[in-house]
């Protein structure tokens, strides 16, 4: 079948409309096997080479062996998980069993209620259908897809193809290897040549976030001289009942392209969250990672931009929150694999009663890269003798003329600023909110203004009552 | 009585004592110099009035208007119409001055009215604009990170904004006119004099004369070795800037 019939066969309204709800609800057994690798592709009526190919990836799963280092996963029982939850069913949680800490949170960000129960997967979309159908048809007239990763399947089979796996193939972790098996949400966005998508790509997102399975797998490829900025997440505490998130995010940047992703991961504190984002970057290419850890129990993700055309540049700016029980290991990755490419990492991170942040750097300049150059700065802020925050740099130069820059600083707040900032009326705990706010404004000044707004106001959240 | 008393005050730093008995009035409406050597304790004294935790004060007492605030926080103080212009002031990395000052004006008037809900933002404008043009202050400051690499100059100027824009009762300036060139001490002088009311009480510590020469102290009072020795009138200052501090000491 041409490229062109099977986009016409994914469009025929009547092939999604009229079908017996019921049928779409099924929850695979707990724990993971072929069979159940086989049940989720059938469900979601997949080509052979995908079945094939969760197949081989779920292989490869089982003869990895758990990582050694980064976060304790002793917590985490890999037989003990549901796999696959069809969307209607996974949205069914009950209001009631929304722990009292997180709806008090939403009260305090003044979240509408509909909001709430959304953000806890208990609602379904909150807002007008309307707003969606506007930007989708905006998006349309400038060529863009944007659609849930399972319709990009379906309707562009070919484009799938063509990239899926390309950027983070199954093989690169054993986690990627998981989501590859059972991989189910997530977005499909390409952007024709030239075309500059002006709003960030959050709305829809933020519409089906809750809805996101714990397996989402998003690709996003930007062609030639395109521009896109892709928001992921909510500073809202989203609660899942489901207590391991692994997702996988494959990004194409082509030549003269550019393409921010932003995240911002506020996940209840009882989800292990381990993330594989990578984008390759062709030449003159931009990409920038935004990447912002509040929540869960335990991060991993060090976001990374293979830069394989000349000239192309990575940016990462991260921010990692880890307070009490939480483990946010994060960091990023920059692979400079052609001439004259450029990168820098920012990282900030907090760590208060108790926490524990650990940031862990790559920087690879291989042989063909001359003229590279790269810069990581990295800044913790401690906030109380019980936390931690650790460092690992890794830098490895095989090129000529190469400029390498790292610099890395752990401060407290403090005693001098926060008598100062007493000094003019504002309490301790105003005080020490003031200077985390700072601390991380290269940050938020980048985050789209709603989200800059939340952002600050969370921090006073996580601040009260962490003084005195 | 409006104003500042402190009575018979010891204070010790990391159990070492370096203030010996500090007695001063500060009434409303009046400005006051404390001038003397180096490392004779005039900054301790000053951090000690706004409740630096580093300085115990063993014994005496201080009063604002009538109350005592030794057992105050440094914010309750400040609540209070207490204002410390800083020697050396800290840098905030990444907090605007203007975001800065709107923070402290809220938390004012926050400390009288619990219920208020926030300074409106056009409103905070138009007041922290007039107040820059009061200093010959470029509005760009008001968007700065709050003293991250700023002059010595600009950061006294600022200063002197945030005490003209929480309008204490009473002011301590602890050298206010190091790191300022000719202009700016003048500046920054005119500035304060504009500030002066019969209801605000003012405090400068000073090495020098220069500022005095603008401010215009009602009295002047002599510190050496963690005592008071002389106070008089601003003739007083004159006569150490000819004499130097040996003629006190003696």
């Amino acid at each position: 079948m041409s490229e062109q019939e099977d986009v016409l066969r994914g469009i025929e309204p009547q092939r999604y409309d009229f079908k017996d709800p019921e049928k779409y609800v099924f929850k695979s057994r707990k724990g993971l096997d072929a069979e159940v690798v086989g049940q989720i592709s059938a469900h979601k009526e997949e080509p052979q080479w995908m079945r094939e190919n969760r197949l081989k990836a779920l292989q490869q799963f089982n003869a990895m062996p758990m990582p050694s280092w980064g976060v304790d996963l002793q917590g985490l029982d890999l037989d003990d998980l549901y796999y696959y939850v069809k969307p209607t069913d996974e949205i069914q949680n009950d209001w009631d069993e929304i722990p009292e800490a997180i709806k008090n949170t939403f009260n305090r960000l003044g979240i509408p209620e509909a909001e709430q129960k959304f953000l806890a997967g208990v609602g379904a979309q909150y807002e007008s259908e309307m707003v969606y159908h506007n930007i989708q048809k905006q998006l349309e007239n400038q060529g863009v897809i944007f659609l849930s990763i399972e319709e990009g399947l379906r309707q562009h089979p070919d484009l799938f193809k063509q990239y899926f796996g390309t950027v983070v193939p199954f093989t690169d972790n054993k986690f990627a290897a998981l989501n590859t098996a059972v991989w189910s949400g997530g977005s499909f966005v390409y952007i024709p040549p030239f075309v500059k998508v002006e709003l960030p790509l959050q709305a829809y997102f933020r519409l089906n976030t809750a809805s996101i399975g714990q397996f989402e797998r998003s690709i996003i490829i930007a062609d030639e001289g395109s521009q896109v900025h892709y928001v992921e997440g909510c500073t809202a505490p989203q609660y899942s009942k489901n207590s391991f998130h692994s997702g996988v995010i494959e990004i194409i940047v082509k030549k003269g392209a550019r393409v921010r992703y932003t995240t911002i991961q506020n996940w209840s504190t009882n989800v292990y969250n381990l993330v594989t984002q990578r984008a390759m970057v062709h030449e003159e290419g931009t990409m920038e990672w935004v990447d912002s850890n509040l929540g869960s129990k335990a991060t991993m993700k060090y976001p990374a931009c293979y830069l394989v055309g000349p000239h192309a540049h990575g940016e990462m700016l991260s921010m990692a929150f880890a307070g009490r029980g939480q483990d946010q290991d994060t960091g990023g990755k920059m692979l400079h694999l052609a001439e004259d490419t450029t990168s820098k990492i920012t990282s900030k991170s907090i760590s208060k009663d108790g926490g524990r942040s650990s940031f862990r750097g790559l920087v690879y300049v291989d042989k063909k890269a001359e003229s590279a150059k790269a810069k990581v700065v990295c800044d913790a802020l401690i906030l109380d003798g019980k936390s931690r925050s650790d460092t690992y740099p890794h830098i490895e130069n095989r090129a000529e003329n190469v400029s390498i820059g790292h610099e890395a600083s752990v401060s407290k707040v403090g005693e001098e600023q926060l008598f100062y900032l007493t000094s003019r009326g504002l309490s301790e705990e105003e005080a020490t909110t003031m200077v985390i706010s700072g601390f991380i404004e290269p940050l938020v000044k980048e985050l789209p203004m709603e989200y800059a707004v939340e952002m600050n106001r969370l921090i006073q959240l996580q601040m009260e009552g962490a003084v005195g | 009585m409006i104003g500042l008393e402190i009575k018979d005050l010891h204070v010790q730093v990391e159990d070492v004592e370096i203030l010996h008995g500090i007695n001063l009035i500060v009434p409303a409406g009046e400005v006051h110099a404390i001038m003397g050597p180096n490392g004779t304790g005039k900054s301790t004294l000053a951090y000690t009035l706004m409740g630096h935790p580093k300085y115990q004060v063993t014994s005496g007492e201080v009063l604002l208007d009538g109350r005592s605030i030794l057992a105050l926080s440094p914010e309750a103080r400040s609540h209070a119409g207490l204002f410390l212009a800083f020697q050396y002031p800290v840098a905030i990395p990444g907090v605007t001055v203007a975001n800065f000052l709107r923070t402290a004006i809220n938390a004012h008037r926050k400390a009288v009215d619990p219920n208020y809900h926030g300074i409106p933002i056009p409103e905070f404008r138009k007041i922290m604009l007039e107040k820059m043009k009061l200093l010959e202050m470029d509005q760009k400051m008001g968007g700065r990170y709050l003293n991250d690499g700023f002059s010595g100059g600009e950061k006294k100027r600022v200063e002197i904004l945030q005490m003209a824009m929480l309008e204490p009762t009473m002011a301590v300036l602890d050298e206010t006119d190091s790191g300022l060139d000719i202009d700016a001490l003048r500046i920054v002088s005119e500035g304060i004099n504009t500030l002066k009311s019969n209801r605000l009480g003012i405090l400068v510590i000073t090495h020098y004369q220069r500022m005095l020469n603008y401010l215009k102290p009602d009295i002047v009072h002599v510190m050496v070795d963690g005592k008071i020795v002389e106070s008089g009138g601003p003739e007083l200052a004159l006569q150490l800037e000819e004499e130097g501090y040996r003629g006190v000491k003696a």
